[in-house]
């Protein structure tokens, strides 16, 4: 079983993710399947009895797509085909902080080390490091900047409202 | 000027040390040329044709004499004893090695200075008027909101990885000197009819390939609102600028497909679930902030304009650069000074370790101890007693700093250039020199009056080549060097974008095409017309005519 970080801590993983042209009989096999958008939309009431499942949105679709929905992930994935694209570090602080999601919010794809301290402020809490990365190594960037001046999921005052304290 | 507490200080001693780890990675092979490359760049770091460049952070232009000792000293030390002065404020060493950029970092942090976010596709360092806080035009003084700024945009989660590059201006004047209009953003504070401070805010100016004037989305932003209006501006970028072509990745392309009515309703759509949230501005941060750019302690002088013009009458050379390097100040008795870095035979700009050093000395002097860098790249002690100024213009003479040029055709802005530059098409710097050369008498280039002459060696326009009266493009035709010339920008308040002339020229005969714009300028004017006012009223048909005619 692939490691990864979960809640600051390295940790086997339980679940499988599924290509993004897996088909329905996979997903109904597949115990802890992380399933893409698609096929969520297009097989929602097959699809809605599994528990638990997750869901894997690429970095061009939307979570407005999913909001309806979001009671059936235990996890949501969002996945980055290459590191320097951040449209879905607003994702997941909309997850959070618009929709109230509270399960787990996965970084797949094209995910090291030093996106990490961003990723956590706006949400996420559980990387899948590329293959080639020590996770271990990498969770030390999650403390390496110590104070922070904007609000954000992980610190929802800005520092001018903890400033005095 | 803004002093750090514990927190600002803590966040970039933790950046040199992230970043020096950062470095330790990459040279142990542990991070690729690819992953280390926006790591570096989000902190300055671009390499160069010869050796790295790295940008050091001026936020808005504001420097302390300790800091300007603190880059003499680093310019000494690390590079080749000389900085450059860019068109964002910022500072730029053209040879530092890369294993000593963590300590130059580190040396920087312990003046309060850093290079984050001075590149890379991340919120750059905000800009404003260089006479802030001292103009006689000013509404709102805008170093407090470009501090406040300042903070939000450092390590933003959210946007650390945007589409491209994200720079915000910040004007509280009658004029606009931040050229708003060709920023992402542009800020104008201003007061509503009830007397209430906000903003007004315009989106998607830029220059570069695209070049486009700003479109105002908001009339009057009530300044408590500031910081959420700007997250749902740059949320809205972030999650739909296109991110496939880098060419079409600045907010203004998204602005121009969407149309700026449609942009603007976006973000009031986002804005709605921001706004009265925990990032409202609050009146004491505002004022924690704003006590720091508080009036310096003025004496109680009155305007010295009698003596002045008596020593204008002695002294000729005084009269000039008084006429151009000197600006009216708020306070009575006081005036701002400009230090031309444009003198012929210097790289427009460009400033050596011992000028940064005696630039430090004359702040402390003659200054309060603070310097402005300038868009147009030159720098400005902004609270000289007037009756000092003769002292101070001697002093300037010896170290030159006072050709009396400001603003005037000689005052080029102009990019590194091909000389220094890794993306640039062609050299920038002769071109300005040979120009210079060209209009070196000061009886003429007076006569000649206000004009923007600017020049970049390539698309990306960091010379700022579109806005300029006359803008110079370096371009590449199969191999070689050629000019383009645009006649009619101007970066100012109802900014408007060059006309291209036509073919463009070789670098040898740029001299003689400007020197027939200037004539074709001089013929046509009337008395109180400047350059950019002739060309309005004739067009640029004249001009063309007159550059070509002996192409045939």
């Amino acid at each position: 079983m692939p490691a990864i970080i979960k809640n600051n801590q390295v940790v086997d993983d339980q679940w499988t993710l599924l290509e993004a042209d897996a088909q329905l009989e996979q997903a109904l096999q597949t115990a802890q399947a992380i399933i893409p958008l698609p096929l969520w939309q297009q097989h929602k009431e097959q699809l809605q009895g599994l528990q638990p499942l997750g869901v894997w949105l690429e970095s061009d679709q939307v979570i407005e797509d999913l909001v309806d929905d979001l009671a059936h992930f235990a996890v949501i994935a969002l996945n980055f085909p290459v590191f320097t694209d951040g449209r879905h570090f607003s994702s997941a602080r909309l997850l959070r902080e618009r929709y109230a999601y509270r399960g787990e919010i996965r970084a797949i794809g094209d995910v090291a080390r030093d996106q990490l301290f961003f990723m956590q402020r706006c949400g996420f809490d559980a990387y899948v490091i590329r293959a080639d990365r020590c996770p271990v190594d990498a969770l030390q960037s999650l403390t390496e900047l110590s104070v922070s001046y904007q609000a954000a999921y992980d610190q929802n005052l800005p520092l001018y409202r903890r400033r005095s304290v | 000027m803004y002093i750090y507490d514990q927190y600002d200080q803590q966040i970039v001693e933790d950046r040199v040390k992230q970043f020096r780890d950062q470095t330790r990675r990459y040279f142990a092979g542990e991070l690729s040329e690819d992953e280390y490359l926006p790591l570096r760049l989000q902190n300055g770091l671009y390499v160069q044709r010869h050796a790295p460049m790295l940008r050091i952070a001026v936020p808005y232009g504001l420097l302390s004499s300790k800091q300007l000792r603190m880059l003499a000293h680093i310019t000494r030390t690390y590079d080749k004893g000389y900085a450059h002065i860019t068109t964002r404020t910022n500072v730029q060493l053209n040879w530092p090695a890369l294993e000593n950029v963590p300590d130059i970092l580190e040396e920087l942090a312990s003046v309060q200075m850093h290079a984050i976010q001075t590149s890379g596709n991340c919120i750059r360092n905000t800009t404003t008027d260089q006479f802030a806080g001292v103009a006689r035009d000013e509404r709102v003084d805008p170093r407090p909101w470009c501090e406040i700024i300042r903070q939000w945009s450092t390590f933003h989660p959210e946007f650390a990885r945007l589409p491209r590059k994200f720079k915000i201006a910040v004007n509280g004047c009658a004029l606009d000197r931040a050229a708003i209009e060709v920023h992402d953003i542009g800020l104008e504070a201003l007061h509503n009819n009830a007397g209430e401070l906000g903003f007004r805010v315009l989106v998607g100016g830029g220059l570069g390939r695209t070049p486009i004037v700003g479109s105002c989305i908001n009339a009057f932003l009530p300044w408590q609102h500031l910081l959420s209006y700007l997250e749902a501006i740059l949320r809205v970028y972030n999650r739909f600028g296109r991110r496939d072509n880098k060419y079409k990745a600045r907010i203004k392309i998204l602005v121009k497909a969407l149309t700026p009515t449609v942009f603007a309703e976006r973000v009031a759509e986002e804005w709605v679930h921001l706004k009265d949230g925990p990032i409202t501005l609050t009146e004491e941060e505002v004022q924690r902030v704003a006590k720091h750019f508080n009036d310096p302690a003025y004496l109680d002088l009155s305007d010295a304009s009698a003596q002045l013009n008596a020593l204008d009458a002695e002294h000729p050379g005084f009269a000039r650069w008084r006429s151009r390097n000197v600006v009216a100040h708020k306070k009575p008795g006081y005036a701002a000074v400009t230090l031309s870095l444009k003198k012929t035979g210097i790289a427009p700009g460009d400033v050596t370790d011992t000028q940064l050093d005696t630039i430090a000395d004359l702040a402390d002097q003659y200054s309060f101890s603070e310097a402005r860098n300038t868009h147009e790249q030159n720098i400005v002690l902004a609270d000289v007693e007037q009756n000092k100024l003769f002292e101070l213009w001697g002093l300037l003479r010896e170290h030159g700093f006072a050709t009396p040029n400001i603003g005037l055709l000689s005052d080029i802005i102009c990019c590194p250039g091909g000389d220094f530059c890794a993306l640039a098409n062609a050299k920038s710097i002769p071109v300005a020199e040979a120009i210079q050369e060209r209009f070196a008498d000061l009886d003429y280039l007076f006569d000649i009056g206000d004009l923007d002459l600017n020049i970049s060696g390539c698309m990306n326009a960091c010379g700022h080549h579109h806005v300029g009266h006359i803008g110079i493009l370096g371009v590449d035709k199969k191999g070689e060097e050629f000019y383009q010339v645009s006649l009619g920008g101007s970066s100012g308040r109802q900014a408007s974008l060059g006309k291209i002339l036509g073919p463009s020229f070789a670098q040898d005969v740029m001299p003689d095409v400007i020197s027939k714009l200037i004539d074709v300028y001089i013929e046509h004017r009337t008395a109180e017309e400047q350059f950019i006012d002739t060309f309005q009223r004739i067009g640029i048909n004249a001009f063309k005519e007159r550059v070509y005619a002996s192409n045939h």
